[in-house]
């Protein structure tokens, strides 16, 4: 049994130590936003956020993730209310087949937690490790810009949901 | 006249005259300036083998920093006397060397004095370039004359009192700079005399591979016995190799060039930037410096020969022998690392059985902390391979674990120790590496493919 934290809970799951991270999530907890992509830590679909940092959950053994904080995609936000990230990749329309949006935005979010004004240098420094193989890399990178205002906005007004130049 | 006055005569003679003589050794004239000469004044191609020797020599990796433009400097060279910051190598006549003639140019390469009559530190390995000829400083020259000039001033370097004085390297120069000591030996071929002119001279492979004395200077007695560059170890490349499977020419070329080799696995760290720049340049130079560089290795002995063998059957079988190490380092390796390593796809694109590594072969864990964090990454807009890094996933204790797990599993050899402070040390040094070095820029796993649509 090993003790997991994910999205605020706890949660206790019958698997080895040596398991990886994305299986415990989509086969045990139906936490099905990160995705299994290559299976190698070369694609960046499967990132999640430990302890605020962007993590390939397909090579992070649970072992490693003893007192851990975990948040993954649904973790930040809810069709219903949406979390900035999420809602400026909509409102940029950043996906297209959307295999990869979701580490996308992880890895976004992990950025823009310790850096809430990233160049664009910077966020594709940081997203080079994500393929998106549509080619929507344009409006990924405009979404995480958007973000950054709308998050940058939520935190002067608190509540705010106005819309954002 | 008393004795006293005798004395104190002689004292002051010896003192002008050491005077005199250190001032003859230590001063060099200034080398008038010149108007910038115009891009088109130089002959394309002698600016082309330029460009060809410049990969060769790689000048743009210590001239240039990540993020800024090529050849404009400001990358900070660690070193055991303090930080060395490369220069503007560019034509701008203010910043960099547009006002330098070709004989200052050659002087600088020949015997490390700057324009100006200034000693350069020894960072600048003239050492080597000493080796240069006449012809290949030319080029050279031309190379960089016709870059885009960028206005890019000298970086303050920290170096500590004395050091900070460069008449000091005259001395130094006395001891070690030995211009013209390379000689062509008229006993080998064409071919491995054309190796040893490049690795000896413009390459300056032995300034990273070969371990320095005291005074920062390579050890004549121990050369290419390994060293030490960005806190990764270049692996000793003569006898002394630590790979499982013994390096002969034709793995030496195809490493050299393509950037992997099935048998050792891919150049990475400082190595990743000479192999992209060997991949541009004429095969038979790189070919060259592998022939030379296998008989400096030398052939193996039986033993080792076997011992080689063995561990490309077993890598071959898949079959390890059983693990009785670290469980906590086996648990990361089966989830993070054999998926890759032992997932059966061929290198570059799958990684290397473990039992070929010479990270994990040789006596020091310093690299394999480095790629396990840092990991390799991929090269821009060519098919490379690629490693993700584990730093934002693995505490130090849990990649020490991982790396004592790797050597006892993989390394056949005695445990390492002080593996802990290695990964602690490496964390700390790695980020700065990353963030400086402009790493590798175009280093395509198969250099066939770069002209392929």
């Amino acid at each position: 049994m090993m003790t997991l934290k994910i999205n605020g809970l706890t949660h206790q799951v019958d698997a080895d130590p040596d398991t990886p991270l994305l299986y415990v999530l989509r086969d045990d907890l139906k936490l099905n936003a990160a995705k299994f992509g290559c299976g190698l830590g070369q694609c960046g679909s499967c990132t999640v956020i430990v302890d605020g940092k962007a993590v390939l959950s397909c090579v992070t053994p649970l072992l490693l993730l003893e007192g851990k904080q975990v948040t993954t995609l649904e973790g930040l936000g809810t069709i219903s209310e949406p979390a900035p990230i999420q809602r400026a990749f909509m409102e940029e329309q950043a996906a297209q087949c959307g295999y990869c949006i979701a580490g996308m935005m992880m890895r976004a979010q992990a950025l823009l937690q310790k850096n809430s004004k990233p160049t664009d240098e910077e966020i594709r420094t940081e997203l080079q490790q994500n393929l998106c193989r549509c080619g929507t890399h344009m409006r990924i990178l405009r979404a995480v810009r958007r973000a950054a205002r709308l998050m940058d906005t939520a935190e002067l007004s608190p509540g705010n949901q106005g819309s954002v130049p | 006249m008393t004795r006293s006055a005798i004395i104190g005569g002689i004292f002051a003679a010896l003192c002008v005259g050491g005077a005199a003589a250190a001032f003859a050794i230590a001063w060099r004239p200034a080398i008038a300036a010149i108007d910038p000469p115009k891009p088109q004044s130089f002959d394309a191609s002698l600016v082309k083998r330029g460009r060809e020797l410049a990969a060769i020599g790689n000048c743009g990796d210590c001239h240039t920093v990540r993020g800024a433009r090529n050849f404009a400097g400001g990358l900070p060279v660690p070193t055991p006397f303090g930080t060395v910051y490369s220069s503007n190598i560019t034509p701008d006549p203010e910043t960099g060397i547009g006002r330098w003639s070709e004989a200052a140019f050659r002087r600088a390469m020949r015997s490390g004095v700057g324009r100006d009559g200034g000693h350069l530190y020894p960072t600048f390995p003239y050492d080597h370039f000493t080796n240069v000829s006449d012809e290949d400083d030319s080029a050279l020259y031309a190379f960089l004359m016709t870059r885009e000039p960028v206005r890019a001033p000298a970086r303050e370097n920290q170096l500590a009192f004395p050091l900070d004085y460069r008449v000091l390297v005259a001395g130094w120069k006395l001891l070690f700079l030995h211009p013209g000591s390379y000689r062509p030996d008229s006993t080998k071929s064409a071919e491995w005399n054309r190796g040893a002119y490049l690795v000896e001279g413009l390459a300056h492979c032995g300034a990273c591979h070969t371990p320095r004395n005291a005074l920062g200077a390579e050890r004549a007695s121990a050369s290419f016995a390994g060293g030490d560059v960005d806190n990764w170890q270049a692996y000793p490349i003569n006898a002394q190799s630590p790979s499982p499977v013994p390096w002969d020419a034709e793995a030496l070329f195809s490493y050299l060039r393509d950037g992997w080799h099935p048998d050792h696995g891919t150049a990475r760290g400082p190595m990743a930037q000479v192999v992209s720049n060997l991949s541009s340049v004429p095969s038979s130079d790189v070919r060259a410096i592998a022939v030379y560089m296998a008989d400096v290795l030398g052939t193996p002995t039986p033993d080792r020969k076997r011992q080689g063998e063995a561990a490309l059957a077993q890598a071959k079988s898949g079959a390890a022998p059983a693990p009785q190490a670290d469980a906590v380092g086996a648990s990361i390796y089966a989830a993070a690392c054999a998926s890759c390593h032992e997932g059966g796809r061929p290198p570059p694109y799958g990684g290397i059985n473990l039992g070929l590594s010479t990270a994990i072969a040789s006596p020091d864990p310093r690299n394999l902390a480095n790629i396990v964090l840092s990991g390799v990454r991929p090269v821009e807009g060519e098919r490379s391979p690629i490693m993700p890094g584990f730093a934002d996933s693995m505490s130090d204790t849990q990649i020490a674990a991982l790396l004592n797990f790797l050597r006892t599993r993989f390394g056949n050899q005695a445990p390492w120790s002080g593996v802990d402070k290695t990964v602690e040390d490496a964390r700390r040094t790695q980020t700065v590496f990353l963030q400086t070095s402009a790493g590798p820029r175009n280093a395509p796993a198969d250099a066939s493919q770069r002209d392929k649509p």
